[in-house]
């Protein structure tokens, strides 16, 4: 991990990254992912441990934290975009 | 890093060699704990029940109160009675020496009270903590190792950091053969799909799913729902979205590895590697059956800090965030915060937590130890009378 991580991604299949520190909006950073590191620019303002899209995720498509589905979106959520209670519900309650 | 430990007579290995003086019910904890305070090298448990109770939770506490004296940390026992609790002192007695380890009991009724009690209690301590006293470390393997796994007081760092960490160092000690339970059924609710994934056989799958609908089941006698309002507002102010993403942290502590077995409340298991024990997430009677099982230690992650300890079981508290570390530093272990600050990488402290795991296992003192935390509670699961 560089001294700089901005976010951290516990799985390669995870399609949201969670913020280590305060991000704000058009903000460009670096994201490690597994072995690779990919590069992005965040849309919103991200609170410290809030999430964020690592894709564009379409309305109804599961969304992954963990390796695991953690809900579903109830938009279209591109790259970038914080992902939180407005645009990702349980399948659980 | 090379290991020892204390070989028991029925083949399992303990990393303490303490005397207990075993209450059968909270009535004779007084005595126990005179005992204890006269006898060095001597613990007891603070037992809060025994009496008063249904014939499910009897069964339980009768179970639980055996297999904590079985526990290898504990070298030899004295159980002391009432004398009119649900489990006699020498019928207790009478269970625990199936573990081959010296017991002996007494009863406050029939020795007279008190202070003949204590007196007597004191004799026989000092006489088994002699004994114990010349008992061996030898070398044993990273598979006599079963901890306990548990977190409290959790925050949203918790499962990114401390829990992730920890899954990491359970993977280094399964890896080398070693055992770990994660408890807390209450939190697999919305992380039941990935706790199946991980089940090694569809059996032990559907014991995992029959577990966690028993559990919110017997929550629904009292009207109660557990998969609504969570997470609650505080959670999701702090980034928590789903009940899913809160359960999905918590599941991190057993790491990547098949779950082998589910194991009931303070049973002992009878497979190596990871698996569930069905209990409750409300810390002493958690890692009370977690210690019964034989966990020789517990590892406790946390957002916000706790004191926590047990007698019988060194517990290692691991922190999730930096400033919180800095604030509980007396009750805490290890810091995982470094993960957030890009200092350290998830393996990077699995490791340090794996290291620490054999360094207290081979005597090296816990914050809960140094401090003489001492929790315990057994679990009721039906009403008090």
């Amino acid at each position: 991990m560089d001294k700089t991580a901005s976010a951290v991604v516990i799985s390669e299949q995870d399609s949201v990254a969670t913020a280590t520190r305060h991000i704000s909006a058009g903000e460009k950073i670096a994201v490690s992912i597994g072995s690779k590191a990919i590069e992005l620019s965040v849309k919103d303002n991200i609170k410290f441990l809030h999430k964020f899209a690592l894709k564009d995720i379409r309305k109804g498509e599961n969304v992954l934290k963990y390796g695991g589905v953690i809900g579903e979106a109830t938009r279209d959520i591109s790259r970038g975009e914080h992902v939180h209670t407005h645009n990702v519900r349980s399948l659980r309650a | 890093m090379k290991l020892t430990g204390y070989r028991r007579p029925d083949g399992r290995v303990g990393f303490r060699n303490h005397v207990l003086i075993l209450p059968t019910v909270s009535c004779s904890y007084g005595v126990t704990q005179k005992i204890s305070n006269a006898v060095p090298g001597t613990i007891t448990l603070p037992i809060d029940s025994g009496c008063g109770m249904l014939a499910e939770d009897i069964k339980l506490f009768s179970t639980t109160i055996v297999n904590l004296a079985g526990n290898p940390n504990i070298a030899a026992t004295l159980v002391v009675g009432l004398g009119c609790e649900a489990l006699y002192a020498e019928q207790a007695a009478a269970q625990i020496e199936k573990f081959g380890k010296p017991v002996k009991y007494l009863t406050i009724q029939k020795s007279g009270g008190t202070i003949k009690t204590v007196a007597q209690g004191i004799k026989i301590a000092q006489q088994m903590v002699a004994d114990a006293s010349t008992i061996k470390r030898e070398p044993v393997s990273a598979s006599d190792i079963l901890i306990g796994l548990k977190c409290g007081g959790s925050d949203p760092a918790s499962g990114l950091t401390a829990n992730t960490a920890l899954g990491a160092a359970v993977d280094m000690l399964v890896a080398n053969g070693g055992s770990a339970i994660i408890g807390e059924i209450v939190e697999c609710i919305g992380a039941e799909k990935v706790m199946v994934e991980k089940a090694v056989t569809k059996e032990v799958a559907n014991r995992i799913l029959t577990a966690v609908k028993d559990f919110e089941a017997h929550v629904k006698m009292y009207g109660a729902d557990l998969s609504s309002g969570e997470p609650n507002q505080g959670n999701r102010e702090a980034g928590l979205t789903t009940l899913e993403e809160k359960s999905l942290g918590c599941i991190r502590k057993i790491g990547s590895r098949p779950i082998v077995d589910v194991v009931d409340y303070a049973q002992i298991p009878t497979k190596k590697g990871p698996m569930l024990m069905d209990d409750p997430s409300y810390d002493a009677p958690s890692i009370t059956g977690m210690v019964a099982a034989g966990a020789q230690m517990i590892v406790f992650t946390t957002g916000l800090g706790t004191p926590f300890g047990i007698a019988a079981a060194p517990v290692i508290k691991v922190i999730s965030n930096t400033p919180a570390y800095e604030r509980m530093m007396d009750n805490t272990d290890i810091n995982a915060g470094t993960i957030l600050e890009g200092k350290e990488t998830i393996n990077q402290v699995g490791e340090r937590l794996y290291q620490l795991i054999l360094e207290v296992a081979n005597g090296k003192q816990t914050k809960a130890e140094e401090q003489g935390e001492n929790l315990c509670q057994v679990w009721r699961r039906t009403v008090v009378l």
